[in-house]
Parts: C-alpha cells; structure tokens; sequence
C-alpha cells in the first residue's frame, strides 16, 4: 500500500488531468471544412463567437511569458516577472508599515485594559470597511496613485495583524507572567522576554491573514490606480481581449499567493512551542 | 526584633461580598514565624487558603489584613529574594530547560558574564540530575519529573533567601516523587536555604519538614498547631518509617486532618470572635485532652523551633 501523501499526490494529478481535459475538450475550436478567408484569419478563425482560450493555448503562453519574465518594452508591454515585482514592492511597503504600527499598537491594546476599552469602538468600525472604499478619499488626499495603493494594502492588512496581536498579548498564561514578576523583570524585559514569544504564534498567524488579504486587494487596487502591477496586468490584457493572458495571470495570481502563505506558515512553525 | 527570619502577621484573606450575599473570609489571623534554615511543611484541606498564604509570601497576591516582615523588612511585591517553584512547573515553554535556568540566573545577576551564567545554572542542572542532553530540550520534551527537577533548579539556582514550594509534587506519579523527594532534602542540605512548602501528602512533609503547620478547613481557616517533626537527619524514606516517632506523628496529623481540622473551624465558627493570636501555635500545649487526659508532655519552647518532641505517650498508640 503507497504512502498517504503519495496517494493524495496521485488523486490530485487525476482531478488535474480530467479538468484540463474538459476544459480542453468544451472549447475546442470548430473544424474548418474550407480555407479561412483573410477576413476570417484576421477575425480569429471561423468561430461564430469568442471561446474560453484551452489549456494548451494557455500553456504555450507560459511557456513563452516564462522564458523571459522580466521583459520592458514600454508601458503596456512588460514581462509577467517584472509586473508581478512591482504588485509585490507595494504590498510589501504597505503591510510592513501595518505591521510596524499594528504590533505595537496591539501590545498596548492586549497589555492595557483601558486602551482596550478606548480604542475597541475604533478599530470595530474601522476593521468592516473595504480597503477599496478609502481609495478615492486616499488618492484625493495622497495625491499620488502609487502611495495611494501603498495605503489600501496598509489599511486592509492592518487589522488582523492587530487584533491578532491584542489577543495573543491579552491571553498569554498568567503563568508566565508570574515568572516574569517573581524574577523582577521590568515592564520591557517581560514585553521582549515573556509577552512578545509566548504570543508569537497568535500574532504570526494575524500577519498569514495579513498577507493573504493584501494580495486579494492589490489586484484590485492596481486595476483602479493602473500603470504597472499583476492586476493592471488582468485588466490590461481583457481590454486587448487577450483572455488566454488573463487565465494565465490568474494562475499565476495564485502560485504568488501561495507562495506569500507558505512563507508566513514556515515563519509560524518557527516561533511555535508545545505546552 | 523577632528571633524569626520570617513572621507572618494576622494575615487575612477576605474577598468582597457578592451582590446581597457575605464576605467570603478564606483565612483569618493567620500568624506564624520561619527560623533561617527551617524547613516548613503546611498541610490542611482544599480550600483552606494555603495557595494564597504562599501567594503572598511569594508576593503575587495581597493579604486583605497583616503583614510579612522577612528579617524585619515588610515584604512587597514579588523579588528574587523568594523563588517559587510552582505546582504546575511553570517552565517557559519556548526556550530549552538550560535557558529557563540561565534566564533565571541573567535576571538575579544580570552583570555576570555569559561564561559565568552559564556555569551557575550548569552546576544547578546537575545538582538535580538533569545533564546529559535533556537540558538541552524544551520542556514539552521532558516528563513531568524532569520538568519540576527544571522548575526545583531554577528556584535554587537564584540563591533567594526563602524558597516556596506550591505542592510540588502533586502532579508526579508516586515513584518520580519520591525519588525527586529525596533530591530535594538533599539538595536543601547542602544549601541550607528556608523553604515554605505546601503538601497534601502526610508523609511528604514528614520526610522533609523540620515542622509541620496544621491548617483548619476554611473559610475562616488558621493555623491551628504547629507540629514539631525531630526525626533525626538525613532521613531516608525506607528507614524513618521503622523510628518510633514516625507513627505517632503520623497518626497524630492525619487524625487533624481527619476529625479536628472541622472541628476546630466549627468552634472558631460558634465564638464569633475571630481566633486569639497565638492560637496558632497550640501543640503541644493544647493536644487533645479528650484523647490523652494524663499523659506526661514536654513543655513548649519558647526558641524560634519548637523543638518538643511528639513522644510515643502524648498520642494515642501507632498502629503499625
């Protein structure tokens, strides 16, 4: 009998083999009895209306697009590779500001009762609001397309980190705060020495969530802002009608995506401990 | 001054009434003194507020009435004067056992060097027979056992001038305590420290106490008598069971434990006055004159142990 992981491995290639094959299947495009006219060529073959591009359109694509990634040949004709670098650059400027005010801000909120109490009405009317909504108030106030997408991936990574933050620094084990008070340490060395690893799981997660929010919200932000970045890239490609570019975006979206929570998920592993 | 190293004065935990109901009174007037060097057991029933006590000598808790003087300084707050060992180990989980020590040994001597630090907690580890390779994982990784030999060397490794003992080895199979008993007489020998320690275990605190507190069933505990444990040292746990002190001293706190520790709160209950000081310190002046009306008793001494002897004749007979 194979190994559970091998067998899982074998049945996910089975449900890729049979999806690629009808969604290859579906799309075909019809078969030409005649010639094609110079119209019908310059028309995209003698299809009645537009298809859904196949697997094996998309493929050659990537095969092309990924052999030279990081191409620039003005603004509207740049590799996957180096869209993709500049959707990256924004989301990280943005969410390691959050982070950078989230954390601290949510030592003080879990470590203080009353800053809990004071800032809570805020942070639960702020934290529904879609980044999206602040775009307009951000590019009016901002004045600048590029920070203005900077500040949504701010704003919608900010909160998880936060709350996520209060939480692990509110509920670590009164245990370990007794260690810290009967070996006299001061109100920082319990912060750094105590509070900050024993809550570091807690806050490793809200910064996973993090990250997976902001690259949901980039592609959405670039499509309004433009320019440069994976989702400029999505809307840029739909208005050259070229969907075979798009689906191969989206995949890509995804293996992007995965990629950022697998490296917040390693990170997690490293900071957690057994009881 | 006090010949006592630490004196305990009327402590009084009383927590607030709840809506239309009483105040909860845990204990009241809780007095009693530890000589330097002391080891002292206390033993009563759940609920009686011995946690509490050693809360607030460890300096965790506040008393709602009295103070700790320890060598005539009124305590406050928690120091590493006093080093806890807590039931529960309360080991940092995200660091090795070494690093729980040296941790420790940073914080008590924070202008030592790296070398220093590390050859003090090495010499504790050792001291409790740890080394080997399981200082170097984390506690999830250790048995119970070892994890409160970690949580044992941590407390001594700080050097405090009193170590607290909150029921240590309740959590341990009967064989790991008793091994780990032993480890801890003979650690406390060789360092001479003052240890407060709570039990349930009878003769636990035999075996280690130079005198045992008898708390009655709360609420409203005291301290009810103070039980003078003169086996001779070092003791062994296979042979103090055949010294004939050993019954009678056992008999005599587990028919406390059994009868007398509700007793005595019910008639602390019947007088409405809260219990005089100095009750807290009855045996053997007071020992039950229903069960041994005429027998010949040592008197009480006034030094800092009471050092009279539970003899065979002022109880009833072992039962061995």
């Amino acid at each position: 009998m194979l190994g559970l992981n091998v067998r899982a491995a074998l049945l996910s290639l089975a449900l890729l083999a049979v999806l690629l094959l009808l969604w290859e299947g579906l799309n075909r495009p019809p078969e030409v009895e005649a010639a094609l006219t110079e119209y019908e060529l310059l028309m995209g073959g003698a299809a009645p209306q537009a298809r859904v591009p196949t697997p094996s359109e998309v493929g050659a694509l990537a095969v092309q697009e990924l052999s030279d990634p990081f191409y620039d040949k003005g603004p509207n004709d740049k590799g996957i590779g180096l869209q993709m670098l500049y959707s990256l650059k924004r989301v990280m400027t943005g969410y390691l500001l959050a982070a950078l005010i989230a954390i601290p801000v949510g030592f003080l909120v879990g470590m203080s009762p009353l800053m809990h109490k004071a800032l809570d009405p805020f942070i639960q009317v702020l934290k529904p609001i879609s980044p999206l909504a602040w775009m307009p108030l951000a590019l009016f106030i901002l004045k600048d397309s590029e920070v203005s997408a900077v500040f949504v991936i701010f704003i919608c990574s900010i909160w998880p980190m936060l709350i996520n933050t209060a939480f692990g620094v509110g509920s670590v084990k009164q245990d370990y705060l007794n260690v810290a008070r009967t070996h006299e340490l001061g109100r920082l060395r319990t912060a750094v020495l105590v509070v900050l690893p024993a809550a570091a799981p807690t806050i490793l997660t809200g910064m996973r969530i993090s990250i997976g929010i902001a690259w949901l919200v980039i592609v959405a932000a670039e499509m309004l802002v433009g320019g440069t970045g994976i989702g400029y890239y999505v809307w840029n490609e739909w208005n050259n009608l070229d969907l075979t570019a798009v689906v191969f975006s989206i995949l890509m979206i995804g293996l992007v995506g995965m990629a950022l929570d697998a490296l917040l998920g390693t990170a997690t592993t490293l900071v957690q401990y057994k009881e | 001054m006090s010949p006592y190293f630490l004196n305990a004065q009327g402590l009084t935990k009383r927590y607030p009434a709840p809506r239309g109901g009483q105040p909860l009174t845990v204990f009241e007037n809780v007095s009693f003194g530890l000589s330097k060097s002391e080891f002292v057991c206390v033993i009563g029933h759940s609920g009686c507020g011995k946690s509490t006590i050693l809360n607030i000598l460890a300096g965790l808790d506040d008393a709602t009435e009295g103070v700790v003087l320890m060598e005539g300084q009124e305590l406050s707050g928690p120091s590493l004067e006093r080093g806890v060992v807590f039931q529960n180990y309360s080991l940092l989980p995200w660091i090795s056992a070494l690093k729980n020590i040296t941790f420790a040994v940073r914080s008590r001597w924070p202008d030592w060097s790296r070398e220093q630090v590390l050859a003090h907690s090495r010499k504790y580890i050792d001291l409790v027979g740890l080394g080997g390779g399981a200082e170097a994982r984390r506690p999830a990784q250790l048995s119970g056992g070892m994890r409160q030999r970690v949580s044992i060397a941590r407390a001594f490794a700080i050097e405090p001038k009193l170590l607290l003992l909150d029921e240590p080895f309740g959590a341990l199979d009967a064989l790991t305590r008793g091994m780990i008993q032993e480890e801890l007489v003979r650690i406390w020998e060789q360092t001479s420290q003052t240890v407060f320690m709570i039990t349930h275990d009878v003769d636990e605190a035999i075996l280690l106490s130079d005198r045992i507190l008898l708390m009655t069933n709360g609420p409203k505990a005291h301290i009810a008598e103070s039980v003078a444990v003169n086996l001779p040292r070092p003791r062994d746990r296979s042979e103090i069971i055949h010294h004939p002190d050993y019954y009678p001293i056992r008999n005599y706190i587990v028919e406390f434990l059994v009868r007398r520790s509700k007793e005595l709160t019910r008639q602390s209950a019947n007088q409405e006055s809260a219990p005089q000081p100095g009750t807290g310190l009855r045996y053997p002046r007071e020992v039950d004159p229903l069960n041994t009306p005429a027998s010949p008793r040592a008197e009480p001494d006034p030094g800092p142990k009471a050092s009279a002897a539970v003899t065979a004749g002022t109880l009833r007979k072992p039962s061995h």
